[in-house]
């Protein structure tokens, strides 16, 4: 099926994910936080949907939203917040950042208006295929090894985790 | 106006540039940890799209595969993160990151 009005989706999407990513960044309350990062999330699955992407649309909904954010609104509520909010948010080298995120942009820019020639101008023409099956069929073939490294690395995670937070081991 | 109605994959690129920097600022300025985990998260997510638009320009699922391992990575990362923000709120009663000092010189 043909795209219907992409640009328009794309600079909606954008501004909703901009909006929501200057909201986690600057609120006092770390919950408001979250909840404007939900948002930038799910803008996020979007525009996978619209770069015909759905099993990742659905990963990101599914696994980022609505675990990812859950475990941190649960430590949010676990850590008294009351202190932290009533002081200074930002910290004393605030104005280094700003200065080293702002050289860090520069280079983009720099590097964007230089190299943007080699993309290329119009996108590919859209493939109608079964996503999921080609994606299974290569997680589970081709990337086979990377696959059971990922299960150990959230093994030694979810280990990790437990022995952290735990008072007494 | 041409370039601006036509989206390319340069488009989705100057986003996930954007998105990243807003995660690196506020890597670089905020004091409370769990938003500093936070702009981690933002960060890992302009990765992702940057993934996810390249995967679209060359027409493989190379890059899909390597968003969802990404997406893998952030989970590993948020738990242990969090894990280490409740040990250190038992042992200092805060979650104001310039706390975390006893390595300072």
């Amino acid at each position: 099926m043909a795209p219907v009005a992409t640009p328009f989706f794309f600079y909606m999407l954008s501004g909703i994910m901009l909006i929501g990513g200057i909201l986690v960044i600057t609120r006092k309350n770390p919950v408001h936080s979250a909840l404007a990062l939900i948002v930038t999330l799910l803008a996020q699955a979007s525009i996978y949907l619209m770069l015909y992407a759905p099993f990742v649309a659905g990963v990101q909904i599914i696994l980022y939203a609505g675990g990812i954010m859950v475990l941190f609104l649960f430590v949010i509520m676990l850590v008294s917040i009351d202190r932290s909010m009533k002081e200074r948010q930002f910290n004393s080298q605030w104005a280094v950042g700003i200065i080293a995120a702002t050289a860090l942009g520069g280079l983009f820019i720099a590097v964007f208006t230089k190299g943007k020639d080699i993309f290329p101008e119009h996108a590919l023409p859209v493939v109608e295929n079964d996503n999921t099956q080609q994606l299974a069929t290569m997680l589970y073939g081709q990337y086979m090894f990377a696959f059971e490294i990922a299960s150990l690395l959230l093994l030694v995670a979810i280990i990790g985790a437990v022995v952290m937070a735990k008072k007494r081991i | 106006m041409e370039s601006m109605l036509h989206i390319t994959t340069l488009h989705y690129l100057v986003l996930g540039a954007a998105l990243f920097l807003l995660g690196v600022i506020g890597v670089l300025t905020r004091r409370n940890v769990v938003i500093v985990l936070m702009s981690i998260e933002l960060i890992l997510n302009a990765v992702n799209l940057n993934l996810v638009a390249f995967s679209r320009m060359w027409g493989g699922l190379h890059g899909q595969v390597f968003a969802i391992f990404v997406i893998t990575d952030a989970a590993a990362e948020a738990a242990v993160g969090l894990g280490i923000l409740i040990a250190f709120f038992r042992n200092k009663e805060t979650v104001n990151i310039d706390e975390v000092n006893l390595l300072k010189w």
